[in-house]
């Protein structure tokens, strides 16, 4: 302000728009009301129990089992989708055919379609009795209430979020850097592989890691297609709601925590992609 | 035959082909084949057993309930996102990235975490419901609880959307009209509302229907009490653990009309307000 080394007298707010403190304050106000101070009343109620106490619950086989599945799956369906959502995204952006927008639309679906529906739906297709089920039966391959179903049920919930994180990065890259590659002699595999891939590396683990998120935390969709066996097709979720009912508190809230945890973990390194993705461009 | 030269990076048909046929092949199976097996399960027993089962009493109860959770989460959720843009894109303050993070954060918790945290808060174990009770207030296993699970999984719906919307959009527009005399109110309502008028109906769009789909969350807190606290996804699953199918795919069908819905809404906005939505939607 004083570059020029006059005086200017300052307005009495710094800000030339009015409402700064009141939305800022709302804001502050609804968030912690509504989301931090519930979260902080997660963080700390397993030190009720005590380190030992919250470790004793954690560790025993059949929460260790559904940690195990619930990540496990999730890290699974992440790869997955990445690959299909990479595939997806390319075809979108890059081919021209007849109802492209339609299939486009259609990414969504698992965004908006409630996750009890999908589960039931999902359960019913791959059931031994089910459309897909019935052909997988007759080559002994059981999907709905196995472990399997869970994955099935996450690669459909996580889906849309490889295509849409890929998608717009991948229409925003120019061809300058493939016409190169191609110009020195690449072929065409070699160019998506050698150029576009690496380029796109940030946003597929974007996708990926969000991906991987929704599907560690997801429950809706599963329960009804993964049979729910304990120690085997148990997800984490559920042991938090089997828990609840048994009025175990403390023991809910421990499985609560890593999974809370397991949150923290993927906002920090979504956050670290971000600021990655950033400085490369 | 003339030879043309091939654009270096077209790709090869053989290859396009075998894309293709990937992409559509996994969202036919994948995406549309699920789709398709609702509505073929809800009419399996014709129409008419369609319609009696949506018309009974419990089940409309159920989209009653619905309808009502969404009504008081979404605009509050609404209101929260106008107010936490207006103050993020025109500002400057310390921490604005952090709580923008916050904000988001709802969206990497786990549903069932979600119920979990209000019932440590408000359950008879938790931290307010024991005086609650002494004052026969009723959070868990009611409307309150029901609500306070939808606003918290829809939180970053409307924020989000606004939020970059909004920060490229800047303040020039806002600071004119302050200058020349417009009160708050008046600026927001005449300059920044019709700058974001899209923007914000895609943000309630999505944020309607994840409202009332919502399931894990809702899930933890309704106590399932058949015809009082169980919304339309809660009582798709109490008529599918009962085998009674036909009921729960009729149910389901209602809600997946209601996601086809928003999903058409969505492209529509997508294609015919491109610019005025926030970046990263426009195709």
């Amino acid at each position: 302000m004083s570059a020029i080394g006059l005086k200017i007298p300052l307005p009495k707010s710094r800000h030339v728009l009015p409402g700064f403190g009141l939305s800022l304050g709302f804001t502050i106000f609804y968030l912690t009301s509504l989301v931090l101070i519930p979260l902080l009343a997660l963080v700390l109620r397993p030190f009720e129990l005590g380190l030992d106490g919250m470790w004793n619950a954690i560790s025993t086989p059949r929460v260790m089992a559904s940690l195990r599945l619930s990540f496990g799956m999730a890290l699974a369906a992440a790869v997955i989708d990445s690959v299909f959502g990479f595939i997806i995204a390319w075809v979108l952006v890059r081919y021209r055919f007849p109802g492209k927008a339609l299939l486009d639309a259609v990414i969504d679906l698992p965004f908006a379609l409630p996750t009890a529906v999908a589960g039931i739906a999902l359960s019913t297709l791959y059931a031994p009795t089910g459309w897909i089920g019935s052909i997988l039966m007759e080559h002994g391959i059981k999907i709905a209430y196995t472990p399997w179903g869970v994955l099935v049920a996450m690669i459909f919930i996580s889906l849309p979020f490889t295509v849409r994180t890929v998608q717009p990065v991948l229409s925003e890259i120019g061809r300058d850097m493939e016409e190169a590659a191609a110009t020195l002699g690449a072929t065409r595999l070699q160019s998506i592989g050698r150029v576009v891939l690496p380029m796109m590396l940030p946003a597929i683990l974007t996708g990926a890691a969000m991906a991987f998120a929704r599907a560690a935390g997801e429950y809706g969709s599963i329960i009804f297609i993964a049979g729910n066996i304990p120690a085997v097709s148990e997800i984490a979720p559920l042991l938090i709601v089997i828990k609840l009912e048994q009025y175990d508190y403390a023991g809910a809230s421990a499985v609560g925590v890593v999974m809370l945890a397991a949150s923290f973990i993927m906002l920090l390194a979504l956050n670290g992609l971000q600021s990655w993705a950033a400085k490369r461009r | 035959m003339s030879k043309r030269l091939a654009n270096p990076t077209e790709d090869p048909l053989w290859l396009k082909l075998t894309l293709g046929i990937i992409a559509v092949g996994f969202i036919a199976i994948m995406l549309l084949l699920p789709l398709v097996l609702v509505f073929k399960e809800a009419l399996a027993s014709g129409v008419k057993t369609f319609f009696s089962a949506i018309v009974e009493p419990d089940t409309l109860a159920a989209v009653k309930l619905s309808l009502l959770a969404a009504a008081i989460a979404v605009p509050l959720n609404t209101v929260f996102g106008i107010a936490a843009a207006w103050s993020i894109a025109k500002f400057d303050f310390r921490g604005k990235t952090f709580l923008v993070t916050l904000i988001d954060l709802p969206f990497s918790v786990s549903p069932v975490v979600a119920g979990l945290v209000y019932v440590l808060v408000f359950g008879m174990q938790g931290w307010l419901g024991p005086t609650l009770a002494g004052y026969d207030i009723r959070i868990l296993f009611s409307l309150p609880g029901i609500v306070l699970a939808t606003i918290f999984v829809t939180f970053p719906f409307v924020a989000r959307e606004l939020i970059p919307l909004m920060v490229d959009q800047g303040r020039d527009e806002e600071e004119a009209a302050a200058t020349l005399g417009a009160s708050g109110f008046q600026t927001f309502l005449r300059v920044t509302l019709p700058n974001i008028k899209w923007g914000l109906l895609y943000g309630i769009l999505l944020c309607n229907a994840r409202a009332l789909g919502e399931f894990g969350a809702v899930s933890v807190l309704s106590g399932h009490i058949r015809g009082q606290t169980n919304t339309m996804p809660l009582h798709v699953q109490l008529l599918y653990d009962n085998y009674d199918y036909a009921g729960a795919f009729a149910v389901a069908a209602l809600l997946a009309m209601l996601a086809l819905l928003t999903l058409a809404l969505k492209s529509f906005l997508e294609w015919r307000y491109a610019d005025e939505l926030a970046a990263s939607h426009r195709h």
